[in-house]
């Protein structure tokens, strides 16, 4: 039953020209070329794209939550990389 | 530091699940769940997916027959977005690991559910109209508050969803307004349609709340966030208002303001009715089934030459 | 036959095609072999449409113009008997798609011949789409303004449809053996539809020889070329010359389109002159 399913595909919209594409969902597709369409009759219906990316979703490697802590929670006390970490006189303009 | 959840127990890690769902913070597929939840979402989840498409069906009964082409465009469009929406809840089943192939198939031997009410047949194009209103009108409030569900697919799904049903429940109306206002046939099928459609979009959001045990968890889970009472009332209060505008009639003679709860009371449901047709007496149910089981029967070898075309040219490409 | 009655006429030819064959893939709307696939045609079956109301409101303008400077176009018989007869009230894409009878419709066979299987309606909208694309591209250049317009616009959506539709030609012709079995079966059905595509009616002629519409005779090479490019690489035989069936845009149809006809228009019918 299941070897019969197509795989399935992500999909990623860019809304408008300067914008990066994003998650939008996902679909089943028996290859490239029409997961392309599909996700163009799908997921843009309501002119929600010029642009569209899929990849199947098997390639997606992720990060594991289990790893959370370690990945994301170092940041939190590197706040100098932030602009605002920098305490300067108001006067001071263009910066 | 890394958190090994495998040395955790479960106990400390349904702590944090809850904690999470407490704060608002969305479960996202990799995350630890109960694995009672994962079950219930694939449930009410898939649920949902197969009444979008099984929905379809009384719908679609009517496209060939609607009467302009305006009206003809429109609910194409309509019934396609049905397709959708079945679709990206689908989707956001399978990252719970419930393949669509596998959700189908609970579909087509009668293991799932799906919404009755598709299981009552359209008999008039003013069926249009009435499902467009009631229907959608009793969907869209069960949906608005899944926006927020606990489990980030399903909310980010329910949100695409509202944004495009918001359309399908104007132009129900927009098709009764017209028959209130047209000629006595027309009149007569807007109120027919309405009669034959309230009681069952009123038992559209289940059983009373005293007879919906699973109610309590779902809440404490988020992924249920009013009761089915308090949305019946509101579906009930709303409508009650809104049918005077068609200067037609709910087929209710309790249906009474009521000033001291500031709500309408509304008459008996009935009951044996509902149950009846969710066990499959319905008048149209083995009608639906029998045609989505016949869409994916016929539908098997269009899916495996696409299959089998795939691989060949990636065959073909591997030996360039 | 006047310049304006031919211009009717052709411009109704159009809006048929679109109507008949819209209709026809909308029947599919629930019932896909995929969902993903379900909504393509659905989409397929709104751009047709549209197409179709664009071309019946050019019509209809044209016909109440035509009324306005005398009765001869509108209560020309060929209009239809449901446009001339009783009261002169302007008329609508809606009175044009519901009110006249088969022998007024325009639309070619190809487009009104049953849905049959995935096979069957694919290939019906890839032989359509290889002529309607090149029809567009050179209906865009019409002497006539609206007409140009609606083809200009109609002409990108056709592309697509040509393409999804060349798609899975060939993925049925090179799928399995069964996939290849049905695509010739449809083949053998829908073949001897394809001649009248390129067959002028009589207002075609006419609006040719005022440079409103193409010489059909000039797009059927092209037409050609891209039917055998796609049967190429499906695996498919391009067919020997049979003899082909016409009539369709003269008005004389297969039985299919009756039926068609008795279910589109059931309700205009039986309640006359309602507000929908």
């Amino acid at each position: 039953m299941a070897e019969n399913q197509w795989p399935l595909w992500e999909v990623f919209i860019r809304s408008k020209q300067g914008l990066d594409h994003k998650h939008a969902g996902s679909l089943h597709a028996a290859d490239a070329q029409m997961a392309i369409e599909n996700a163009r009759d799908v997921y843009t219906r309501r002119m929600e794209g010029v642009s569209i990316w899929v990849v199947e979703s098997k390639y997606v490697h992720a990060s594991s939550p289990d790893d959370a802590t370690s990945f994301y929670e170092p940041a939190n006390d590197k706040v100098y990389r932030h602009p605002t970490f920098y305490d300067l006189p108001d006067e001071l303009k263009h910066m | 530091m890394r958190v090994n959840i495998h040395h955790m127990s479960v106990q400390d890690l349904e702590k944090i699940f809850q904690d999470k769902i407490d704060a608002d913070i969305r479960i996202e597929p990799k995350d630890w769940m109960p694995d009672a939840y994962r079950k219930t979402l694939i449930r009410q989840m898939s649920q949902h997916a197969h009444s979008e498409i099984v929905g379809m069906l009384p719908e679609a009964n009517w496209i060939t027959r609607a009467p302009t082409l305006r009206r003809k465009a429109t609910l194409i469009a309509k019934v396609q977005d049905e397709a959708g929406h079945g679709l990206y809840l689908y989707a956001a089943t399978e990252t719970l690991g419930a393949g669509r192939e596998e959700l189908l198939e609970q579909l087509h031997t009668g293991k799932a559910k799906y919404s009755s009410i598709f299981n009552y047949p359209t008999l008039t194009w003013a069926d249009m109209g009435a499902i467009g209103w009631l229907v959608d009108g009793a969907a869209i409030m069960n949906q608005v508050p899944l926006c927020r569900a606990s489990y980030g697919p399903y909310a980010r799904a329910m949100v695409r969803i509202c944004k495009e049903e918001s359309f399908h429940q104007r132009q129900g109306f927009e098709i009764l307004l017209t028959l209130s206002k047209g000629s006595a046939g027309q009149r007569r099928m807007c109120q027919d349609a309405i009669d034959r459609w309230w009681w069952p979009s009123v038992m559209m959001f289940g059983p009373n709340d005293d007879a919906s045990p699973h109610t309590a968890q779902s809440m404490q889970w988020k992924i249920k966030r009013f009761s089915n009472d308090e949305l019946r009332q509101r579906f009930v209060d709303i409508c009650a208002e809104q049918v005077k505008i068609l200067g037609m009639t709910i087929p209710d003679p309790d249906l009474k303001w009521n000033e001291q709860r500031q709500h309408y009371d509304f008459g008996a449901i009935d009951w044996d009715e509902f149950w009846n047709v969710v066990k499959g007496n319905g008048p149209c149910n083995k009608e639906r089934l029998a045609a989505r089981v016949r869409a994916h029967e016929e539908g098997a070898w269009v899916r495996e030459a696409a299959t089998a075309h795939a691989e060949k040219r990636e065959l073909k490409k591997d030996r360039a | 036959m006047t310049h304006s009655t031919a211009l009717i006429h052709y411009t109704l030819h159009l809006a048929d095609d679109g109507l008949i064959l819209g209709h026809r893939n909308s029947e599919w709307t629930g019932h896909g072999p995929i969902l993903e696939q379900d909504i393509a045609l659905s989409n397929i079956a709104l751009d047709l449409i549209g197409q179709a109301r664009n071309f019946y409101q050019y019509a209809a303008e044209l016909i109440n113009i035509g009324g306005l400077s005398g009765p001869s176009n509108i209560s020309n018989p060929a209009m239809g008997p449901g446009l001339s007869d009783g009261p002169r009230s302007p008329v609508t894409e809606d009175q044009l798609a519901y009110l006249r009878d088969g022998w007024d419709f325009k639309n070619c066979l190809l487009v009104e011949q049953g849905n049959g299987d995935w096979a069957k309606t694919i290939l019906r909208q890839f032989l359509f789409s290889a002529y309607q694309t090149t029809l567009y591209e050179k209906l865009a250049q019409s002497r006539d303004k609206t007409l140009a317009a609606i083809a200009a616009k109609s002409y990108k959506e056709g592309v697509y449809h040509l393409r999804w539709s060349s798609e899975w030609v060939i993925r049925l012709g090179d799928g399995t053996e069964e996939s290849h079995t049905r695509m010739n079966n449809a083949l053998d059905e829908l073949w001897k539809f394809t001649g009248e595509l390129h067959t002028a009616a009589t207002y075609e002629l006419e609006t040719a020889a005022k440079a409103i519409s193409p010489d059909l005779s000039t797009l059927q090479p092209l037409w050609k070329e891209k039917v055998k490019e796609v049967f190429d690489e499906a695996g498919i035989t391009y067919p020997p010359s049979v003899w082909m069936q016409t009539g369709g845009k003269e008005g004389r149809h297969t039985e299919h389109l009756g039926y068609v006809l008795a279910e589109m228009q059931f309700l205009q019918r039986a309640y006359p002159g309602c507000e929908w």
